[in-house]
């Protein structure tokens, strides 16, 4: 599964469009990397707990975005965007999409 | 009595060590990003989509780097302080420049091998948006589209 944000895959054709996938997920932050970010927090500089929560969820994202692609028969996705809310204090959802294309191979 | 002035005075060590750890980390961290950002000058990035040259692509991919950064105590405490008065606020732009310039890093790093990087796109978000302890965190996610040229450059007509 070839991926890209930008409207097509740099130096393939595009042979047919399937339409929007998506894939997305929510995670919590746990007591134990709270309480680590928090004396992380003191001294300032990367929480790292978090930033591996976080690529991980988006990992995950991608992952589910690429299944609903394949069982549409797209072999790559263009235009691919990411966003990120968070829904409540200490859960945040990360949200990938793209469009599913089929391309020459 | 001790313990009443140990307790008054635990905030103020905390500004103090934040103070001194937070900015020797800081210059630190400044320091590897810069020494990265060298490393890497011969793979440029673009915000636009189109690639600037006609040579012919043989791959591409979809590359990413994140990075969650927090503000140190002794700056938020001046953010706060900076709050009453308003203008500009230095050290959340310090907290910023570094998580992004880390998360573009980041990204590169993933593709050692390619030639150019086309629309990047940088995102920043707070983790704890809304929340009663506000951590003074940022994420910053970095992404963009890996090229690598075919190893022959275009041949052109003579």
């Amino acid at each position: 599964m070839l991926l890209s944000n930008v409207e097509q895959i740099p130096g393939k054709t595009i042979l047919e469009h399937y339409g929007v996938v998506s894939g997305s997920t929510v995670r919590a932050k746990n007591v134990g990397r709270d309480f680590a970010a928090s004396l992380k927090n003191i001294v300032g500089g990367e929480l790292k707990g978090y930033t591996q929560l976080l690529s991980e969820s988006r990992a995950q994202a991608v992952e589910r975005m690429k299944t609903q692609a394949a069982e549409l028969g797209a072999n790559a996705i263009v235009n691919v965007r990411f966003s990120t809310s968070s829904i409540t204090q200490g859960a945040s959802e990360i949200f990938a999409y793209g469009t599913a294309v089929k391309v020459e191979d | 009595m001790t313990a009443e002035l140990f307790q008054l005075l635990l905030p103020w060590l905390l500004i103090l060590l934040a103070m001194l750890t937070g900015t020797l980390l800081e210059k630190a961290h400044f320091k590897r990003i810069h020494r990265r950002e060298r490393e890497f000058e011969g793979l440029p990035t673009l915000s636009t989509k189109q690639t600037p040259t006609d040579r012919e692509v043989s791959s591409s991919a979809l590359v990413m780097g994140d990075v969650v950064v927090s503000i140190d105590y002794f700056k938020r405490f001046l953010a706060n302080l900076r709050n009453i008065f308003g203008g500009e606020v230095r050290s959340y732009g310090s907290l910023v420049d570094r998580g992004r310039r880390e998360a573009v890093l980041r990204m590169k790093e993933q593709c050692p091998d390619a030639d150019l990087i086309v629309n990047v796109r940088i995102e920043t978000s707070s983790v704890s948006q809304g929340g009663k302890k506000q951590l003074g965190s940022v994420e910053v996610l970095a992404y963009g589209t890996a090229i690598r040229f075919a190893t022959e450059p275009a041949l052109e007509n003579s």
